[in-house]
């Protein structure tokens, strides 16, 4: 397991900004109507780490990922992805969505176009490239996760698993920073969750940032540089997978670990 | 992985039920004394509802109305110098269907052998002139040449294959209407002689065109987050549903002069095309919205995560799911347009329907009611099935990896 943290935090890839966080939020606060769903989060990514956010349902964990590509609108605070500030402007909203992935728990493939035409489509309408370059990504991509014989197909013809594959080759195809997780396997079958599982156990080790908001304890462990606990809106705890899963220090973590790895 | 792990076993076909035809009576029709009963008292309503009719069909009825008045049921009165230009729409329209078919379809030779057959049927039709039988066994050579056409050129015709309608459509109203070159050449004629089934054909045609993409503006419209496109929307939607499609004619007809400074004329069939559309949009507009909710919110967010922008975000992602969604709704309003074309009659033009009431109008044809309504609800509900089948085809063609 150690040797998995070392590529990603001692040797970053070569940019001018390493040595700053590639997100950094500052107290946001999120509201639904009168219900608070964001109290004051502040988090701070560096390049190349794999954060795991975990919580009980409603924790505003997933609201919280959320807000990182302004799915979701934050109310108070500040959230800077890459050194761009996320406000109304819609310019830089357009520019951070360009620089990170997001995959969901219901993987949100275009049912009406085929595996490979979900891939090309924003690097051909967004990133502007030309159709060769773009296949050539995906046809790169759909082998890197294991399903290079489903191009043609279409997402209802593919098993779920496969699907979620897919849904990560399409965020990685716009070539992003950062990618976000929203429970990425709670939608799938347990035989299912560890070919999902494998790529981004793959994907992490070659450096990418990733945030991934999922109960995949073995995930944590295996390849989470830092681990947050969320309940109620707010951050409980922090720290690396060992404090938290060996000496926790809030009675909420520990209930909550406690509730999810003896079932 | 699942799909490597399956293994290949024997895999046994469903039991399959195959009888006889005397085996599939025995079982539907006779099984029991009281299936057989009822099938016998079946067969004898049957009998006695449709003797009469099928008596007057075989051996009372006379066509002959239809086959003098034909061409005034066609075209209304479209000089007859002039109905040259109608063949060429007919041939032209022959190889856009064969181009598109060739392009698009391909195989399904059974359905190609249908289309074609049917104008060899319309051929052999009693009251078929010598030359419209000529004429109609060209266009099926015509098609079939396209197809092959359009079967060389594959996919690279594809563009051409879509544009080809586009300009087609132009074509129609530019041709039928005439353009003047010179006072010898494609003379202008007056909309007051477009009549028969190309005006019904005419009206159907130039109101789908210009209703669906209104009624998507409409749609998206009322789903805007801007507030004043979404009130103009909503007002302009539930009142042309709140009012009866005749009274937009009579406004078209009647009051829109009213508006106009003195010396401009709107010509009365664009006035009731216009009215159509309008109509029709208002009604569409609906439907599609109901296919915009259908769309899982989830898809805006993909598309939104990926960086797609709004306009894209709807032409590439919803729209095309939404409309897929809606196709039945659409082409069950598209028929009902057909159909309500009808109504201009009630301001004075004769298309199809009101054709034959002028037909029949006349003293010594007064007692052929039936045949010249029959010889119409056969034109409409031919029309109407063929659109009900392409809406059918289109399902299932674009129904393509659903799950």
């Amino acid at each position: 397991m150690e040797e998995t943290l070392e590529p990603n935090n001692l040797t970053p890839q070569s940019s001018s900004r390493d040595d700053q966080p590639i997100i950094v939020c500052r107290d946001v606060h999120k509201w639904y109507g009168n219900f608070q769903a964001l109290q004051g989060v502040s988090m701070e990514v560096n390049k190349g780490e794999v954060i795991v956010i975990f919580g009980p349902s409603g924790s505003g964990k997933s609201t919280f990922i959320r807000t990182l590509n302004r799915l979701e609108e934050h109310q108070r605070g500040q959230i800077i992805v890459d050194g761009i500030e996320l406000t109304h402007d819609v310019r830089n909203i357009e520019q951070v969505r360009m620089e990170t992935g997001m995959v969901f728990q219901q993987f949100n493939l275009f049912p009406h176009l085929t595996v490979l035409q979900n891939i090309t489509l924003a690097p051909l309408h967004v990133r502007k490239w030309p159709k060769d370059k773009a296949e050539e990504v995906a046809t790169q991509l759909l082998v890197r996760v294991g399903i290079p014989e489903q191009a043609d197909k279409y997402p209802g013809q593919l098993s779920g698993g496969q699907q979620q594959r897919v849904a990560i080759a399409r965020a990685l195809a716009m070539q992003p920073k950062i990618m976000l997780f929203d429970e990425p396997t709670s939608a799938l079958d347990p035989e299912m969750i560890k070919e999902v599982l494998d790529v981004m156990i793959e994907l992490a080790h070659t450096g990418m940032t990733m945030l991934v908001v999922t109960h995949e304890m073995g995930f944590a462990r295996g390849v989470a540089n830092r681990m947050f606990f969320f309940d109620q809106g707010q951050i409980v705890e922090s720290g690396t997978p060992q404090q938290i899963f060996s000496n926790p220090q809030e009675d909420r973590t520990r209930l909550f670990l406690s509730q999810i790895l003896t079932h | 992985m699942a799909e490597e792990i399956a293994a290949p076993r024997q895999i046994l076909p469903p039991p399959a039920e195959r009888y006889t035809w005397l085996g599939w009576i025995q079982k539907n029709l006779f099984s029991t004394w009281y299936n057989s009963l009822l099938t016998f008292i079946t067969l004898g309503l049957a009998y006695a509802l449709l003797k009469p009719f099928l008596t007057w069909l075989l051996e009372q009825a006379n066509w002959e109305v239809v086959e003098v008045n034909f061409r005034l049921l066609m075209v209304g009165q479209y000089p007859p110098d002039e109905i040259w230009r109608i063949w060429l729409l007919l041939y032209l329209l022959a190889a856009v269907v064969g181009l598109s078919w060739g392009v698009w379809v391909r195989g399904r030779l059974a359905l190609a052998l249908g289309l074609l057959l049917a104008p060899l049927l319309l051929a052999l039709l009693p009251i078929a002139t010598p030359s419209a039988r000529l004429n109609l066994v060209a266009m099926d050579l015509v098609a079939v040449a396209a197809s092959r056409l359009g079967r060389l050129g594959g996919p690279s015709l594809r563009r051409f294959a879509a544009w080809s309608w586009v300009i087609y459509l132009v074509l129609v109203i530019l041709v039928v209407r005439g353009f003047a070159l010179t006072p010898e050449v494609m003379p202008r004629v007056p909309t007051n002689l477009w009549g028969g089934l190309l005006l019904t054909c005419l009206l159907t045609v130039v109101g789908i065109v210009f209703s669906f993409p209104l009624g998507i503006l409409l749609a998206l419209g009322r789903r805007s987050s801007l507030p004043a496109i979404r009130a103009v929307s909503v007002v302009y939607i539930e009142v042309i549903r709140g009012v009866p499609l005749v009274t937009i004619l009579f406004m078209a007809a009647v009051m829109v002069p009213f508006f106009l400074p003195s010396g401009i004329t709107i010509d009365r069939v664009l006035r009731a095309m216009v009215g159509i559309t309008l109509f029709s949009a208002a009604y569409l507009a609906e439907n599609v919205r109901g296919g915009l909710q259908a769309v899982p919110h989830g898809q805006f967010e993909a598309a939104s995560a990926l960086g797609l922008s709004g306009f894209k975000t709807m032409t590439r992602i919803i729209l095309p799911q939404a409309l897929r969604i809606v196709i039945p709704v659409l082409m069950g309003q598209f028929i009902a347009l057909f159909k309500d074309t009808t109504l201009v009659v009630t301001i004075g033009l004769l298309e199809l329907l009101g054709i034959a009431r002028a037909v029949l109008a006349q003293p010594q044809y007064v007692s052929y009611q039936r045949e010249v309504y029959l010889f119409v609800a056969a034109i409409f509900w031919v029309i109407s099935y063929l659109m009900s089948y392409i809406s059918q085809r289109l399902e299932s063609v674009l129904g393509v990896g659903e799950r």
